[in-house]
């Protein structure tokens, strides 16, 4: 279980980068990596909430959904989950670690419309069938595959927005071809897991 | 019901705040769901419906939802939908239902529909919201159909699953890769084209200026 628990962990954070090459979390990859403190800001609440989320869904699906059979209803749970969670985060952040809540503050209430989260929760918890320990590490891994990213794009941000580029590529357009440069760059580690 | 605003709520998605193109919403789907014409017509289909009926319902309760617990309110009535539409499409099109699965349960965080709740349909009347869910999902669903058949065209060197003769397929642009090249260089020329639009317009702006104040100052003459 070790070995193969550790080459999905890589898997997670390269070979199948969750904003790379599963094309989920897309919005603040993009939206968030104007500044690599922001960039990093963002990274790291994402692994917060993924891994907690990932705690709290796992449990609801496993003991509540499947028991009452009511797994078909898993997006409503998942989504109700996370969302009540980042609103509790936030609170309980404020009230016991103010410094923590001035980093990660502002891109709490961002996460709850981060398809990265509830589309990890889905794939690792009901697709997959993960058992907890799995879904936990699995989750983790995941969110740190986004820091790397995210904080990645935010250092080429830096130069390609002083770049003399046409006009018609500014903003959006080329942070998306840099991406896809980024993609292909990454699908390049996917020989090293066979 | 007044007809200007019809008509611009409803002009409005398409074009000048294409949700896509302009806005920059829901890239997700817009990447991972446009790899063939007919994926990309079904998610947008899927996601126009949703929209529409948010839209709708969210308009219908905007005074009864307190503003604390809004955003959790909005996603019950959006996952509900969503629900629905998992539910159908595992009914009656299962094949194309089993690759898209994990991005039909993501409409629930599609960022369109939550912007549009907030935005738009948590302060318009009922009719309007419907109207705007139409124009914005119609906007994406345009979009997603321009990048699956630029995507599909390369990479499989067909058009709607059919094979063009002679025109070989490449290897390796199926890739996610692709997908971003496309969407950035799609946008760059949508953007080009508003660019020149709004020259032209601007141009003419000119043009016509002096000779409306010639003709401004012939009225004062003649008075």
């Amino acid at each position: 279980m070790g070995v193969s628990l550790i080459s999905v962990m890589f898997a997670a954070v390269i070979s199948q980068n969750i904003v790379l090459s599963q094309y989920q979390g897309i919005c603040p990859f993009l939206g968030v990596s104007k500044k690599l403190s922001n960039a990093a800001g963002m990274g790291f609440a994402v692994i917060f909430v993924m891994a907690i989320a990932s705690v709290f869904c796992w449990l609801v699906y496993n003991f509540v959904l499947l028991p009452l059979g009511l797994d078909y209803l898993y997006t409503m749970a998942f989504i109700l989950v996370i969302a009540s969670l980042v609103q509790m985060l936030e609170m309980i952040l404020k009230r016991f670690s103010p410094t923590l809540y001035s980093a990660l503050g502002v891109y709490l209430p961002l996460i709850t419309t981060n398809c990265a989260i509830l589309g990890t929760a889905n794939s690792a918890i009901v697709f997959q069938s993960y058992n907890f320990v799995y879904s936990f590490c699995v989750s983790v891994a995941t969110g740190v595959g986004f820091l790397f990213a995210i904080c990645l794009l935010a250092g080429v941000r830096l130069k390609t927005d002083k770049a003399d580029i046409p006009a018609c590529f500014k903003g959006f357009p080329i942070t998306l071809v840099t991406a896809a440069i980024m993609a292909m760059a990454f699908a390049g580690f996917s020989g090293i897991l066979a | 019901m007044d007809k200007r605003k019809v008509k611009e709520t409803l002009l409005g998605g398409l074009i000048r705040n294409n949700p896509t193109f302009v806005l920059v919403l829901g890239t997700c789907p817009t990447i991972a769901m446009t790899t063939s014409l007919s994926q990309a017509f079904a998610m947008g289909i899927a996601t126009t419906f949703v929209l529409i009926f948010s839209n709708l319902f969210v308009s219908l309760l905007r005074s009864v939802i307190p503003d604390k617990v809004r955003i959790p309110c909005y996603i019950v009535i959006i996952s509900t939908f969503v629900i629905i539409v998992q539910m159908v499409m595992r009914r009656f099109l299962p094949e194309l239902y089993s690759t898209m699965q994990a991005f039909i349960a993501l409409i629930v965080v599609n960022c369109i529909i939550l912007a549009r709740a907030e935005s738009f349909a948590s302060c318009n009347k009922p009719l309007y919201s419907m109207l705007d869910g139409v124009s914005m999902g119609l906007g994406f669903t345009a979009a997603l159909c321009l990048i699956g058949i630029v995507r599909e065209f390369f990479a499989g060197g067909a058009f709607a699953g059919m094979k063009i003769p002679g025109f070989p397929a490449m290897e390796g642009v199926g890739a996610s890769a692709f997908g971003f090249i496309t969407f950035g260089c799609l946008m760059a020329l949508f953007n080009f084209v508003m660019q020149k639009i709004g020259e032209r317009k601007e141009r003419m702006k000119k043009q016509s200026l002096p000779l409306s104040e010639g003709v401004a100052e012939l009225g004062k003459e003649a008075e």
